[in-house]
C-alpha cells in the first residue's frame, strides 16, 4: 500500500502526531532525501518511546540493548538527576547504526520536531552510517542487534555460575581499558554472527593457547644459565608469538593473560568488540552530525518550498535548528569546545556553496569542484570518503574559517605565556585548518598506549608504553587506577612507561606491584 | 518503513542497574543517609532522600592526558581582535577549554552529584544495621493500603455504584418541576377522547387530541431518566488507623551524654515512630530534655543545644505526666514512651522515680527505657554493678509488661527493644 502525498496542502497542521503523519512525512522526506540529494540508506524502523525510556537508552550508551552493570545505572542516576531540575533537555532522538536502522522518537514532541528527527535520523545520519568507508569496514550494522542479545544473555549467564562480583570486577577492568582495546589499523571486520559461533569452541581453545604459551617458559634459573644472545633471542621468540608489540590491550590479555578463565576472555572480548562498534562514531561526530543536519535543514526547506509545511512549522523548525547549529565564541561562558553540529553543518553549506557559486578563492583553494554544480555529488563523495580529521583537513575554505573567526593559540608549558600564532588570514589559513584537524585526531586526542613487553623470564611484569607525543604526559591519579585494573586482568604486576614517541627517552614511569589474588572458589 | 510503538514496554529497564550502582556506592550512599539522619527531623525518617554523593567509590577511570604540560595548540572560535603574536595569559584550572567538555565521563574532576534515593531505598539503608527481622522490615517499608469508605455521592461513577434512590429522586423531582405529564395523566386523556369520539363530540374530541399531542411531545422532549439525574456512590481512600498516639521522648541531656549516645538514642526515637506512623493516623512527638530540671522543648534543641547541671530523670517523669494530665486525655490517645539516658542519676532521685513510674505506666501503651553507652561494648566490664537507674526501673520492670529496657552500644542494639512490641502485634494480627 503506497502512500499518496496530497500536495495541495501542508503535509500536517498544529503540534499533534500520529502514525499516519509520520508514514506520510517519511515518505515526503524520502522524495527529496532521495530522488534530490540523491541519499542511500538503510530501511528505517522508528520506534517511539518516553522520556523514561529515552533515560533508559542514554544509561546503556544509546544502545537498546545492554548487559548489566552498575555503570549504566550511574549513567541513569546523573542523567535523570539533571534531567529533573531542568539542567539537561533529552535528545529529540537516538539513532543506531543497525540494519534496519532504528530511530528512536520521543512522544512527547511536536509533529514539526518528529518531522526533524525523521529528517535528520532517519535520512541524514542512515546514510552516513551506510556509506562512509569506517562504518563500512569496521563495523556489522546487521548483526549488531544480535551480537548485543548476546552479550547480554552471556553476561547473564556469568552472573549466575560465578556471582556478580566477579563478573563486575572484570567488566570494571575492562571498561578502564575500552579506549586503549580497538584495532586501529588492522582491518579487521567484526562479523558478529561469528562471533557467536566461535564462543562456543572456545574454552578449548584458550586452554590451547595459555598452555602452549606458559609451558615453553624458561625458569630463572634456566636463563641465567643461558647467554646473553641465547636469552635476547629467547625474549623475542616470545614477543612475537605474543605478537607484540600490541595495540589493543584487551585483546592482548584476552589471548595472553596467564590467569584469566575462559569465560573472563570471553567477557573481555566482548567489551573490546562493543569499543570496536563505537570506533568509526568517535573518528565521525562531527562529519556525521554534519551530515545529518545538513540533510534535515535541506529537506525542511524544500518541503517548505514545495508547500507541504505550514509557516509556523517553519518558524519552529528554524528555532530549534539554530539552536542545535549556535556556536559560542571562545570567551562566551557557554563556550566548550567547538560545537560539532556548528561546524559540520556549516562546511557541508559551505560545500554546497563552492559547488554553486564559487568566488576566486575557492576556485583556487579546491579547482577538482568549485563551480561544478553538483553539491549533493560533492557532499556524497566526501561522506562516504572521509572522517573528521581527514574532512578538515580537505574540505575548510578560508571563508569559513573567516566565517568562524577562528585562531591559533600555542600553549607551551615551558613558555609563561600562550601565543596566538595563527590567525584567519592568508598567512594562517593552512596553519589553521591542519591544527584544527589533528585536534580531530583520535589518535592525538587519546594517549596511544600499547603493550610493548612482558618479562616473562622473570617476574612476569607487563609492560605498557605510552608514546608521548609533545611532551603531554598522561594524567596521574587516573593513570593510576587504570593500572590496577590493569593489573586484576593480568595478575601480575604491571608497568606504565611514558616515552618520547621521537627520541624513545623514558619520561616517566608508573607501576603497579603485583597484588595477592583472592583465592578462586572452584 | 515500520513504526514500532514502544512506550508499552515494560518501564524501569535500568532499574537493575540502579540497584547495583546504590549497591556499588553503598559506602557513599550509606554516609550520605546517616547524615541525612542527623539532620532530619523524626517525624520525617519516612520518605525519599536526595543524596549528593562524591564520585571517588564509583568512578571509572580511563587513560586521560593531562590537562595541562606539554606543548600544545588550541583552536579556537571568536576571534575578536587577537593578531599573531599576541600573548595570552594562561586560563586558570588547565587548558583553553578544547575537549574539556568531553571527559564529563571519565569520572575525573567531575563534582559530587545528587540524586534521589526512593523511600524503599532509604529506609533500607536506614534499616541495614538495626538488623531488623526482615519481616518487620517489610511491615515498616511498606506502603500502607488504605480502606476505602463512603464519602458522599458523585455525578460520575460507574455503573456498578449507582445510587439508585438518589438517582431517582433527582430525576422525579426534574420530572415535577418541568411538568412531565405523568403516564396516568395521558392514559385518562386517551380514554376521554376514546368516549368523547364514541359519543360523536367530535369537536370536543378534536381539541383534546391536539392537548394529547401536546402532552405527548412535552413526555418525549422530557425523559424520564437523563444524565444530570445520576447519582453515584463516591467513596474514598482513607488510611486506615485513625486513632491517635503522642509519642514521649525523655532524654537526659547533662554533659555525659556525648554526641555519639544523643545519636543512637535520635535512632531509638525515629525507630520507634515510624513504627506508630504505621499504627496511628496521627503522632504527636513530645520532647522532653531533663538536667536536674527538664522542659518541654522543640527538636532542634531537643538534640542539638547543650546543657550543663546534674541529673535528675524524675523530674522528666513529673513532666510528663503534668503534660498527659494537661494535654493528651487517655481516652482519646494513646501514649508511647521512650527514654533514653546514660543511666546517671541523682542518688536520692531514683525513690521519685520508681514512684512516678508505676503511675505512668498504667496510663501508657508502651514504655521503652535504653541505657546508651559511648562504646559497642561499654557495658561488658559493667554489668556486675548497674547503674543507679537501670537498679531501680529494674525493680518496676517485672510487673508491668509494657515496659521494656534495654541497653544499647551500638544501633544493632536498638532493635530488640521492640520485640516484644512486635511480637504483640503479631499476635493481635493473627
Amino acid at each position: 500500500m503506497s502512500i499518496v502525498i496530497d500536495r495541495t496542502k501542508p503535509l500536517f497542521e498544529g503540534p499533534e502526531w500520529d502514525y499516519d503523519k509520520l508514514k506520510l512525512v517519511y515518505e515526503a522526506c524520502g522524495e527529496i532525501a532521495v530522488g534530490e540529494l540523491g541519499l542511500d540508506i538503510y530501511p528505517v524502523q522508528i520506534e517511539v518511546i518516553t522520556s523514561e525510556q529515552m533515560l533508559d537508552a542514554y544509561a546503556s550508551v544509546g544502545l537498546p540493548l545492554m548487559y548489566r552493570h552498575w555503570s549504566f545505572g550511574k549513567r541513569f542516576a546523573y542523567n535523570e538527576a539533571m534531567y529533573r531540575k531542568g539542567l539537561q533537555g533529552l535528545a529529540y532522538e537516538i539513532v543506531i547504526n543497525s540494519n534496519p536502522c532504528l530511530c528512536y522518537i520521543m512522544e512527547e514532541n511536536s509533529m514539526t520536531m518528529q518531522t526533524l528527527v525523521i529528517a535528520h535520523a532517519a535520512y541524514g545520519h542512515n546514510h552516513f552510517f551506510k556509506n562512509n568507508y569506517l562504518f563500512q569496514q569496521w563495523t556489522d550494522a546487521s548483526g549488531i542487534l544480535d551480537y548485543l542479545a548476546f552479550a547480554r544473555d552471556y553476561v547473564m549467564k556469568c552472573e549466575e555460575k560465578y556471582g556478580i562480583p566477579r563478573v563486575e570486577r572484570v567488566l570494571d577492568a575492562a571498561h578502564a581499558l575500552m579506549d586503549q582495546s580497538v584495532n586501529r589499523y588492522a582491518r579487521r571486520k567484526v562479523n558478529f554472527a561469528d562471533e557467536q559461533q566461535r564462543e562456543t569452541d572456545r574454552h578449548e581453545h584458550a586452554e590451547r593457547t595459555y598452555n602452549d604459551l606458559w609451558r615453553t617458559v624458561p625458569t630463572p634459573d634456566a636463563i641465567k644459565r643461558l647467554d646473553t644472545d641465547a636469552a635476547q633471542k629467547l625474549h623475542n621468540e616470545a614477543a612475537r608469538r605474543m605478537g607484540l608489540p600490541e595495540e589493543n590491550i584487551l585483546y592482548f590479555l584476552e589471548k595472553h593473560a596467564p590467569s584469566l578463565e575462559a569465560w573472563e576472555r570471553e567477557l573481555c572480548r566482548i567489551v573490546r568488540n562493543i569499543a570496536q562498534y563505537y570506533y568509526p562514531q568517535k573518528q565521525t561526530k562531527m562529519i556525521n552530525e554534519g551530515c545529518a543536519t545538513f540533510t534535515h535543514y535541506e529537506i525542511m526547506q524544500r518541503l517548505h518550498e514545495q508547500g507541504l509545511l505550514n509557516d509556523g512549522t517553519m518558524l519552529e523548525f528554524l528555532h530549534s535548528h539554530t539552536s542545535v547549529v549556535f556556536q559560542p565564541e571562545y570567551d562566551d561562558p557557554r563556550y566548550s569546545g567547538i560545537n560539532p553540529y556548528a561546524l559540520g553543518y556549516a562546511m557541508m553549506a559551505d560545500i554546497k556553496r563552492i559547488c554553486l557559486d564559487p568566488t576566486d578563492e575557492d576556485r583556487e583553494w579546491f579547482p577538482d569542484f568549485a563551480g561544478n554544480g553538483d553539491p549533493y555529488g560533492t557532499l556524497r563523495t566526501a561522506w562516504a570518503n572521509y572522517r573528521d580529521e581527514s574532512f578538515i583537513l580537505q574540505y575548510m575554505s578560508p571563508a569559513l574559517m573567516r566565517q568562524f573567526r577562528l585562531f591559533r593559540v600555542h600553549d607551551d608549558a615551558a613558555v609563561p605565556h600562550m601565543k596566538v600564532d595563527a590567525i584567519h588570514d592568508a598567512a594562517g589559513y593552512r596553519e589553521l585548518r591542519s591544527a584544527l584537524a589533528r585536534s580531530y585526531d583520535l589518535s592525538r586526542r587519546e594517549p596511544d598506549i600499547q603493550v610493548a613487553d612482558v618479562d616473562m623470564a622473570g617476574d612476569r611484569v607487563l609492560v605498557l608504553k605510552h608514546a608521548v607525543n609533545a611532551g603531554i604526559l598522561l594524567d596521574d591519579k587516573t593513570c593510576q587506577s587504570v593500572l590496577r585494573q590493569v593489573q586484576e586482568l593480568w595478575g601480575y604486576g604491571v608497568k606504565l612507561i611514558e616515552v618520547n614517541a621521537m627520541t624513545d627517552e623514558t619520561l616517566k614511569t608508573h607501576e603497579a606491584p603485583p597484588r595477592k589474588r583472592e583465592k578462586k572458589s572452584a | 518503513m515500520n513504526i514500532v510503538d514502544r512506550r508499552p514496554n515494560p518501564k524501569g529497564k535500568s532499574l537493575g542497574n540502579r540497584r547495583r550502582f546504590i549497591e556499588r556506592a553503598r559506602a557513599e550512599v550509606k554516609g550520605a543517609v546517616l547524615d541525612a539522619l542527623r539532620k532530619r527531623k523524626i517525624s520525617e525518617i519516612d520518605g525519599s532522600e536526595t543524596v549528593s554523593i562524591p564520585t571517588r567509590g564509583i568512578d571509572e577511570p580511563s587513560f586521560h592526558q593531562a590537562s595541562s604540560g606539554g606543548d600544545r595548540y588550541y583552536v579556537v572560535p571568536g576571534n575578536k581582535h587577537h593578531i599573531v603574536g599576541d600573548q595570552i595569559d594562561r586560563p586558570r584550572g588547565g587548558g583553553g577549554g578544547r575537549g574539556s567538555g568531553e571527559a564529563a565521563d571519565g569520572g575525573e574532576g567531575k563534582d559530587a552529584f545528587e540524586f534521589t534515593l526512593t523511600r524503599e531505598e532509604f529506609l533500607d539503608l536506614f534499616f541495614e544495621d538495626l538488623e531488623l527481622p526482615d519481616l518487620v522490615k517489610k511491615k515498616l517499608s511498606h506502603a500502607q493500603a488504605p480502606e476505602l469508605s463512603r464519602a458522599g455521592y458523585a455525578v460520575n461513577g460507574n455503573p456498578a455504584n449507582l445510587a439508585l434512590v438518589r438517582t431517582m429522586r433527582n430525576s422525579m423531582a426534574r420530572r415535577i418541576s418541568l411538568k412531565r405529564p405523568k403516564q396516568e395523566v395521558l392514559d385518562a386523556l386517551e380514554a376521554e377522547i376514546l368516549a368523547l369520539q364514541e359519543a360523536g363530540r367530535d369537536k370536543e374530541a378534536h381539541v383534546a387530541l391536539e392537548r394529547l399531542e401536546t402532552l405527548r411531545r412535552r413526555s418525549k422532549a422530557i425523559p424520564y431518566f437523563d444524565p444530570i439525574d445520576m447519582r453515584y456512590n463516591r467513596f474514598e481512600r482513607t488510611p486506615k488507623p485513625n486513632v491517635q498516639a503522642v509519642m514521649f521522648c525523655l532524654m537526659d541531656v547533662s554533659g555525659s551524654m556525648t554526641e555519639r549516645m544523643k545519636d543512637l538514642a535520635k535512632r531509638f526515637f525515629m525507630l520507634l515512630h515510624i513504627f506508630l506512623v504505621r499504627r496511628y493516623k496521627t503522632v504527636d512527638i513530645v520532647f522532653i530534655r531533663h538536667t536536674s530540671t527538664a522542659q518541654e522543648v522543640d527538636e532542634d534543641t531537643f538534640f542539638y543545644s547543650r546543657e550543663t547541671g546534674g541529673t535528675v530523670v524524675s523530674t522528666a517523669l513529673a513532666e510528663m505526666k503534668r503534660l498527659v494530665a494537661e494535654r493528651y486525655p487517655l481516652d482519646a490517645w494513646n501514649i508511647y514512651a521512650a527514654q533514653a539516658s546514660d543511666g546517671d542519676n541523682f542518688g536520692a532521685d531514683s525513690g521519685h522515680c520508681i514512684a512516678l513510674l508505676s503511675e505512668l505506666l498504667p496510663a501508657c501503651q508502651y514504655f521503652a527505657y535504653i541505657e546508651v553507652s559511648e562504646t559497642p561494648d561499654g557495658f561488658s566490664d559493667r554489668r556486675s554493678e548497674r547503674t543507679d537507674l537501670w537498679r531501680s526501673y529494674a525493680e518496676v520492670a517485672p510487673a508491668h509488661k509494657n515496659f521494656a529496657m534495654r541497653r544499647v552500644g551500638d544501633p544493632s542494639h536498638i532493635f530488640p527493644v521492640f520485640h516484644d512490641l512486635f511480637a504483640r502485634d503479631k499476635a493481635q494480627a493473627s
